[in-house]
């Protein structure tokens, strides 16, 4: 069987993000940054008070994930992506202001795939529980903002043949319900 | 009257935590092996062979698995003939946890308040259910939980008349309504009778035993075989992405209970279902 993979560099433009399909193998190569739960709520809060992103959003990649802890000489500890789901009620806003991808695991709901397709940008699939496969495609890591969230800090990653699957592509085709449908037999 | 030290304790448990979180336990390793055989998605073989490649690493590497090292949960079985000294057994058991979590550089991923939400910075508490048993050994079993198929666990207190039609709805519903989020392919731990909570303690204990060991009860064996089968044409498959190895399996508890109640519970776990046990 054929595998094709095609290679993302970031940041990600939007005739890119137009090409790729639900079900597409992607490697990704760049500078991504990660946050979840605890950094989304305080970058809304940022939003709303009329203050600037830690970074500039715009063709950005975020990627969902709260790492394990470097041992000496590594570069970041096991980092697998963490369920994008609970960041549905923040991404949406994101996404208008230029946030082009996203990757994570798990469903996301109707207001975020809505901005997906309305905003042209798209939602990856990291495996869940790869941590440690994933942690060796991160060649460096530096935290940018929230220090005092640990591991829920914002990191600036570097990633080089970062495997990722699109699940939402802009034309919101959802590979989950896709997947699911072909196989279902009950 | 035996007498255990708590460093011995917390030495053990120390070292729990960090096994549990690298190494994969043999029977999920032969089930997703297994399982590689009988997908028949190929999106869904990849990603059984990207998980197995990553036990693999993790292993070799001495590193978690997953970066969810989750809340440490155990089950503790002390004998009443054993007498511990030099503290208390929970504050040991903590210690252990606080020491294996921070020289195993697993992540730290609890808050001590569920509502203002500040982590504690160590992993503590742990979660710890005791069980007083004869003898004058203690048994101590880790299970680390990871919040992405925690999250997608249900309770529901169902009528007798629901009966195993009712539970067997309840579990398929419960899976089906998870879809990818618990990281599939899932092990199912269900816990029927007791009460609420006695219910889900069976849930969660059904998650230790080896996929591969059926229930001794005629029906419960019967059952756990059926709603695996079930489970694996919902299609969900591997990652959630499509496919037949939805599920490695199926381990159900039973408890007597009120003759008013049908207690079931369904704790949903991920393809690592990491546990480790030491006996001091």
């Amino acid at each position: 069987m054929i595998n094709i993979r095609y290679v993302i560099n970031t940041p990600l433009e939007k005739d890119i993000i137009c090409q790729l399909k639900a079900g597409d193998e992607v490697s990704i190569n760049g500078i991504i940054y990660t946050a979840r739960d605890a950094a989304h709520k305080r970058m809304i809060a940022l939003i709303n008070e009329g203050k600037d992103l830690p970074f500039d959003i715009k063709g950005q990649i975020i990627y969902y994930v709260g790492p394990c802890p470097a041992k000496p000489g590594k570069v970041i500890g096991s980092a697998g992506p963490t369920t994008s789901g609970r960041m549905d009620a923040y991404a949406p806003v994101l996404i208008e202001m230029g946030l082009a991808g996203m990757i994570g695991k798990g469903q996301r709901n109707k207001d975020v795939i809505d901005a997906i397709v309305k905003y042209k940008s798209i939602y990856f699939g990291a495996i869940g529980g790869a941590a440690a496969l994933i942690a060796n495609k991160i060649i460096s890591e530096e935290i940018v903002a929230f220090p005092d969230l640990g591991t829920e800090a914002i990191r600036k990653l570097e990633v080089k043949d970062f495997p990722a699957t699109v699940i939402i592509d802009s034309y919101g085709n959802n590979l989950y319900d896709i997947g699911r449908e072909k196989f279902r037999k009950i | 009257m035996r007498v255990v030290e708590s460093s011995v304790i917390t030495n053990t448990v120390k070292e729990l935590c960090i096994t549990s979180n690298y190494c994969l336990n043999e029977d999920i390793l032969k089930a997703l092996q297994e399982g590689l055989k009988k997908e028949e998605s190929e999106t869904g073989k990849i990603v059984l062979e990207n998980i197995i490649e990553n036990a693999k690493i993790a292993k070799e590497e001495e590193m978690a698995m997953c970066q969810d090292t989750g809340m440490a949960v155990f089950f503790v079985e002390v004998g009443q003939d054993v007498h511990i000294t030099g503290g208390s057994l929970t504050e040991a058991i903590n210690e252990g946890v606080r020491i294996g979590y921070k020289e195993g550089y697993l992540r730290k991923s609890v808050v001590r308040d569920p509502i203002e939400r500040v982590n504690t910075g160590d992993n503590t508490p742990a979660v710890i259910h005791y069980d007083i048993v004869e003898g004058d050994k203690i048994k101590i079993i880790i299970a680390p939980k990871g919040f992405g198929s925690e999250n997608m666990s249900g309770l529901k207190m169902l009528k007798p008349s629901d009966g195993l039609e009712g539970v067997k709805k309840f579990v398929i519903e419960t899976v089906d309504k998870a879809g990818p989020n618990p990281c599939p392919p899932i092990v199912v731990g269900v816990g029927i009778g007791g009460t609420m909570e006695k219910a889900a303690i069976l849930a969660k204990k059904a998650l230790l035993r080896p996929v591969n060991v059926r229930s001794e009860i005629e029906y419960v064996r019967k059952l756990e075989l059926e709603l695996l089968e079930a489970i694996n044409k919902l299609g969900i498959g591997p990652a959630g992405l499509g496919g037949t190895v939805t599920a490695l399996g199926v381990n159900v508890e039973v408890f007597p209970t009120h003759i008013a109640g049908l207690p079931v519970a369904v704790n949903i776990s991920c393809h690592a279902t990491r546990h480790a046990e030491a006996i001091i």
